[in-house]
């Protein structure tokens, strides 16, 4: 009987298992959560080169949208999408934020001179602790905020060159 | 005439799957002998596959780009050697060179088990003719090799640069040589559980496939490493990458079963344990190519995917774990064990096992967690070194002091434990040496003293082994390098000095007291694509290397890779890489210094040397 049990045990395990493998296979990629139009605290963030702290709405500048890139030079698929990121920094009316996530500063200076460094201001997250407030999963993320903070579009993963179509049509 | 060829050579060798299947079955229920049929069969579909796989290699040698995969995958300007290699360089002939060393795995198993009982050899056959025929089946729906294209297109795509390298052209093949190996421990497991032959025979058999396997996977998982350190040129040789963590569990799974097999073999203990460790070891290696190949992962290394594959193996996937579990359920009563003593050899090993298999626990989490957060909560995160690093790390300590000390104890009971005064000062010798090297470091002063000492301790301990008699060659020697390999790895990460900066031609600049010199950029036109050679003088204490860093611009398909130029000897790996900015003169130039880099390939491939030794007592 105790045989029985841990079978019946062990086969459910697996096909939860495989359940999961099953679905992961069909899931997007790059998915965009619900609940945009939710709006950011305007909280303050030190940069990267200067150690100061910026408040979020000091970052627009002239322009009408920021784009808070999350990332990190132990992430790989930062790696990946960095092309995508430096096509963002192309757009007009747009500020292009980083948010380094987690990361030590060495390494982060070393990742942006060796990819480039298409960021207008970059911000540090030391800790993780900021990322919270845009509701960030990990790295990378993407969060493209109007200058009242409203959250119009996330992007959850690396960018891919449809997304960044698609950022270029959120400026008319 | 060669897609023709080639295409069917894999559907008569589907044919005799299907009646390898069958005809062992029929076999076993009549309990008959294993006879002449079942050999001539299987040799001829080993004949079948290898006429197929050569029909896709000449496909490739002779640029026939009416095949879908040449043309997808190479181009007429490729030189010969990476034309062959690109016959697994890409998702369709990297199947065919599974099957093509499953299928002579089988063989080779034929041949060199006539001493073993007949009904156990029928039925490893007929369990390895299932796995056979589900590789023929999804080659033929999923990824035939030999798709034709009309009209014949005159040039192909080209094989992406980043592959063209002599390390990786071997490496998959060497790979898949370590997981198809695991195929037959897998299958004459299970057939061992349903005859009731798990006994010493057996478990001498197994020990020699799980050390084929090892080796080779060993020898893989070195080049894939020595791959990503000089082609991807981001300075470092292990990056906790998803591919290299599904290629890190079977490994892990097989040492502990190496070492589970031999108690098994000793003492005719741990039977059920050893089971599911051959069974595990397959079922590992399958899951990971599955989730490397269907794109479920994202890694750098993912070059070729295609979710719609993935059901398919996934499925397949499921039947054998199913097929396995009700056979383990089904047969697996063995009487208690006998009776060991806390102190004894065996001890060791099933310690030596538990870490095994938390390491194992560690590298699957981090692994396939982001995937299961993913499907469950919508959830996206991102594993990296830091997890990996401070799981694994720590527990190395005891890890290795276990490791030094568990080799030297008796089979069964340990006789007399005494207090070996020389090994004391040894371990505390250890801890000096390790207190003033760490010393000037001013980071973790502790933990780092206790996990160079235990790495040096063992280092210690293994060479004065060398002297051993009672140990075995084999055993001496990749413990030794093990330990060679862990100290070089944990000196490596505590003194390599790296910068970086962005120079242009003619300028010189100073950084950590040494002058960079970037003297001259040559330009040439090299086969398939175009080199930029930088010449960087680097000079420090009147000592002066200099660097010829190239980039490679590649026209099909447009890509520049950087190739580092890395001097090397003995104790030091000097570093420099260049880098292309866009839209800048500039060039972004790195220099590292890698300590004892050689000693860790050094020792990996003493480590599977010490497999081959003992693979070859295994033989004699």
């Amino acid at each position: 009987m105790k045989i029985r049990i841990s079978f019946i045990f062990i086969i459910l395990v697996v096909f939860f298992i495989v359940t999961v493998f099953y679905k992961s296979l069909f899931e997007n990629k790059n998915y965009v959560p619900k609940n945009i139009n939710y709006k950011i605290e305007n909280i303050s963030i030190k940069d990267f080169y200067t150690g100061n702290n910026k408040k979020l709405k000091s970052l627009f500048g002239e322009k009408k949208l920021i784009a808070i890139n999350i990332w990190a030079s132990w992430c790989l698929p930062c790696r990946k999408e960095h092309q995508h990121v430096k096509n963002l920094s192309t757009i007009d009316n747009l500020k292009l934020i980083g948010l380094n996530y987690k990361d030590k500063k060495n390494n982060a200076q070393e990742f942006l001179e060796e990819l480039g460094n298409p960021f207008d201001t970059i911000l540090i997250d030391t800790d993780g602790t900021k990322a919270i407030f845009f509701g960030a999963y990990g790295v990378p993320e993407t969060i493209i905020l109007d200058r009242e903070l409203k959250i119009i579009k996330k992007y959850i993963g690396p960018l891919s060159a449809e997304s960044v179509k698609e950022i270029k049509t959120f400026n008319q | 005439m060669l897609n023709l060829i080639g295409n069917y050579s894999l559907i008569f060798a589907l044919l005799t799957s299907l009646i390898l299947i069958i005809f062992c079955f029929i076999k076993f229920k009549s309990n008959e002998n294993l006879d002449f049929n079942i050999f001539t069969v299987t040799v001829l579909q080993f004949i079948l596959i290898f006429f197929s796989f050569f029909a896709l290699i000449f496909a490739f040698i002779s640029s026939d780009f009416s095949n879908l995969a040449v043309y997808y995958n190479s181009h007429t300007s490729k030189p010969l050697f990476y034309k062959i290699s690109g016959t697994w360089g890409n998702h369709e002939g990297s199947l065919l060179l599974w099957l093509l060393v499953l299928s002579l795995f089988t063989l080779i198993f034929l041949f060199e088990t006539k001493k073993l009982l007949s009904s156990f050899r029928i039925l490893t056959i007929f369990f390895q003719q299932i796995i056979i025929a589900g590789f023929l089946i999804f080659i033929f729906f999923t990824s035939n090799p030999f798709q034709l294209i009309l009209p014949t297109p005159i040039e192909g795509l080209g094989l992406n640069p980043l592959l063209q390298d002599p390390a990786l052209a071997i490496h998959p093949p060497i790979l898949y040589l370590g997981y198809v190996g695991s195929s037959i421990i897998f299958s004459s497991s299970l057939a061992a559980l349903t005859c009731n032959y798990v006994n010493r025979d057996w478990a001498a058999n197994i020990k020699k496939w799980s050390l084929i396997s090892w080796i080779f996977l060993t020898v893989g998982i070195m080049l894939g490493s020595i791959w990503a350190y000089y082609e991807l040129g981001w300075g470092g040789f292990w990056f906790w990458d998803p591919v290299e963590n599904v290629s890190l569990m079977p490994w892990f799974c097989l040492t502990a079963l190496l070492h589970c097999s031999s108690v098994l073999e000793k003492r005719l203990i741990l039977k059920s344990w050893t089971i599911i460790l051959a069974l595990s070891t397959f079922i590992l290696s399958m899951s990971g190519t599955f989730l490397v190949r269907s794109g479920i992962l994202n890694s750098v290394h993912t070059f070729a995917n295609d979710p719609t594959r993935g059901v398919f193996v996934l499925i397949f996937l499921t039947i054998l774990v199913l097929i396995s579990l009700i056979i383990y359920f089904k047969y697996n009563n063995f009487e208690t064990t006998p009776k060991s003593f806390f102190l004894s050899k065996e001890t060791t090993i099933i310690i030596n096992n538990w870490f095994m298999m938390y390491f194992l626990a560690v590298v699957l989490v981090g692994t396939i967690y982001p995937i299961f957060l993913e499907v469950i909560t919508e959830a996206k995160i991102s594993v990296g070194p830091p997890y990996f690093n401070q799981l694994i790390v720590p527990f190395l300590i005891p890890f290795l002091i276990l490791m030094a000390i568990g080799t030297k104890l008796d089979w069964v009971k340990n006789k007399k434990l005494k207090l070996n005064l020389k090994k004391l000062i040894l371990f505390i010798l250890s801890i000096l040496i390790s207190f003033f090297i760490v010393k000037n470091l001013n980071v973790n002063l502790l933990y780092l003293t206790l996990l160079s000492a235990a790495a040096l301790y063992l280092l210690f301990i293994s060479i004065i082994d060398l002297k051993n008699k009672s140990f075995k060659w084999s055993q001496k020697i990749s413990h030794l390098a093990f330990s060679i390999l862990i100290v070089s790895i944990i000196f490596n990460s505590m003194f390599n000095e790296e910068f970086s900066v962005n120079m242009k031609v003619g300028e010189q600049k100073i950084i950590l007291n040494k002058v960079i010199n970037f003297e001259k950029i040559t330009k040439k036109k090299i086969d398939n694509y175009t080199s930029l050679t930088a010449e960087i003088e680097i000079s420090h204490d009147s000592k002066k290397i200099k660097f010829y860093p190239e980039l490679r611009l590649y026209k099909v398909p447009e890509t520049i890779t950087s190739e580092a130029d890395i001097k090397t000897n003995l104790f030091n790996d000097n570093l420099l890489v260049v880098n292309y900015l866009k839209d800048s003169e500039y060039l972004n130039i790195r220099y590292q210094k890698k300590p004892f880099m050689l000693l860790i390939w050094l020792s990996a491939i003493m480590l599977a040397f010490g497999g081959v030794m003992g693979l070859r007592n295994k033989l004699k």
